[in-house]
């Protein structure tokens, strides 16, 4: 019997990631002295005041559902947060809605505002899962280049450009997974004032905003005229080290977070109480774990920067996030056949471009939320790899 | 703040090359860095932080804490006894307190014999120690930041991950 017919057409035509079959390809070099660039999380485990406040719930019996939008106590500090450091207002009540990650945010948003046809327009190089979200609620995903000479920030420019008739949703990621790139407030005017003539909604993913390394970050949230068009999205995963307890956000006016309730109460119930405990604890006293985890970061990405340059890959000093997108064509080959013979021959793994659309040919992505010593080692393997190249 | 004092703070256990990645400056600045912290006497030594309970050889080695009671001196207050106190190979570290005791005292030794030996024959004897509380340490659960046996378990983290 041919099972394949029971998938629908648009999962079936769905391509995978790029990202799967590089991670099978370093799956089978287990056991082997890998150092693996590959990530996409921090290396700290979460500080344990957040996982001690995870287990004093549970010993209190915090083991039932919660209101579909998520604990008020919680809502309420995420509303203060989000105030004390986005400058926008959203009240807890009925504006900011609880979600299993950014990623079932970003799926909720999508259903809800998303008809068949609609068009979504997005940066790339871009996390993996923005083009395919947009497949998966028949929307059509138009993709906004970013280039490695602008930092890949997103200008309006080439905003514009990209632009067609029927466009109804902006998805911004600053700062971006994989680039890094982000954009300054003067260029995110300009975007706002975009939205604003094009009567675009705006989704805006800021979960890498704490490890914003210069200057500080602007939300396009609280540019005038703005927060009324703008679906906030954030989490606790990577500023507070909590990829796997599954806990993000999104704030909004509240008819639009009303409609996103509506498909998180019958797809999703509600995030799990023990990771919204978690939450509390974390943004009433996780700020200094937040701000110490910045500081690695910060001298990895210094560390790790200089050294690409040094070896002739260039690479643009991302501002935000952990990671690092250097230029690998100087070598010959092509992201793919760098990122593999990387592995095979110095058992470093970093991730292809591609696998974070079109605009990431050429370039690796490497995570630099690892330690120093395995840092400095895979920076000298790359060396070594790439002067092997050129000879 | 000196970038190698930060550095060593943090205790990474860099060695001066790895240092000096790390921090972007030249090998031999950040050496410099470490003999003027040396010479500044903030920089007192290397000691490296080690579970040895499964070391049978460190498994005697003793340890006890003690809280002695001194007399303050007029002019130097406790800083003489103090300082005498804490030139005992056997003493480990020694800080004057506040509370129901003046020093605590944290002292090693090969047997408690050799420790208990220590405190009645050498510390109480001293003229100006009042008296003294011994405190044998069973098991150590943290060390200087370092978590011992029941520390995190090993990353689980995917290799790979969007």
């Amino acid at each position: 019997m041919d099972t394949k017919k029971f998938i629908a057409g648009h999962v079936a035509t769905l391509p995978r990631s790029g990202i799967r079959d590089f991670f099978e390809l370093v799956a089978k070099m287990k056991g082997q002295d890998v150092i693996s660039l590959g990530v996409g999380e921090p290396d700290f485990v979460t500080p344990w005041h957040i996982r001690e406040a995870a287990i004093f719930a549970l010993e209190k019996g915090k083991t039932y559902y919660t209101s579909n939008l998520g604990l008020i106590e919680l809502r309420r500090a995420i509303s203060k947060y989000v105030e004390d450091h986005f400058s926008v207002s959203y009240r807890p009540e009925d504006q900011v809605i609880v979600t299993v990650g950014v990623s079932e945010a970003l799926d909720i948003a999508f259903r809800a505002f998303c008809n068949p046809g609609d068009k979504v327009m997005f940066h790339q190089p871009c996390y993996v899962s923005y083009s395919p979200s947009v497949t998966l609620v028949h929307g059509q995903a138009i993709a906004v280049p970013t280039y490695a000479k602008d930092n890949f920030a997103l200008t309006a420019e080439a905003l514009r450009a990209a632009w067609q008739p029927g466009a109804k949703i902006l998805m911004l990621n600053l700062p971006c997974n994989p680039t890094g790139g982000t954009c300054t407030r003067e260029q995110l005017q300009a975007i706002a004032d975009f939205c604003r003539e094009k009567d675009l909604l705006v989704f805006s993913d800021e979960i890498y905003s704490e490890l914003t390394f210069e200057g500080t970050h602007t939300s396009i949230a609280s540019l005038p005229g703005m927060a009324e068009r703008t679906i906030f999205l954030h989490g606790f995963s990577k500023a507070f080290a909590m990829t796997g307890w599954r806990i993000g956000y999104a704030c909004g006016p509240a008819v639009l977070i009303d409609a996103m309730m509506k498909v998180h109460q019958y797809a999703m119930m509600c995030a799990s109480i023990i990771a919204q405990e978690a939450a509390i604890e974390a943004l009433q006293r996780g700020w200094d774990s937040v701000l110490k985890m910045r500081e690695q970061y910060h001298r990895r990405r210094d560390l790790i920067v200089r050294r690409f340059n040094e070896i002739g890959l260039t690479c643009h000093s991302p501002r935000g996030s952990f990671y690092a997108f250097p230029d690998v064509s100087v070598t010959g080959l092509n992201e793919k056949d760098f990122a593999v013979g990387l592995l095979e021959k110095e058992k470093v793994a970093v991730v292809p471009g591609l696998a974070f659309g079109e605009n990431g040919r050429g370039h690796v992505r490497a995570c630099f939320a690892t330690g120093y010593d395995q840092l400095i080692d895979a920076c000298n393997r790359i060396e070594r790899y790439v002067q092997g190249i050129k000879k | 703040m000196n970038p190698v004092l930060k550095l060593l703070l943090e205790g990474g256990c860099l060695t001066s090359a790895q240092m000096a990645q790390v921090s972007g400056l030249p090998e031999a600045e950040v050496n410099q860095h470490l003999e003027q912290l040396k010479k500044d006497k903030i920089f007192l030594g290397w000691r490296p932080v080690l579970d040895l309970s499964n070391e049978a050889a460190a498994a005697s080695t003793v340890n006890a804490v003690i809280e002695v009671k001194i007399t303050p001196e007029r002019g130097g207050g406790f800083n003489r006894l103090a300082e005498r106190i804490a030139r005992f190979d056997e003493v480990e570290s020694c800080y004057l307190m506040s509370g129901g005791y003046d020093l605590l005292v944290f002292v090693k030794g090969p047997s408690l014999q050799k420790v208990a030996g220590f405190v009645s024959e050498r510390l109480s004897s001293i003229e100006g120690v009042l008296s003294t509380s011994t405190h044998f340490m069973l098991r150590c659960y943290k060390d200087q930041g370092f978590l011992l046996g029941t520390g995190e378990a090993a990353s689980t983290r995917l290799n790979v991950a969007p």
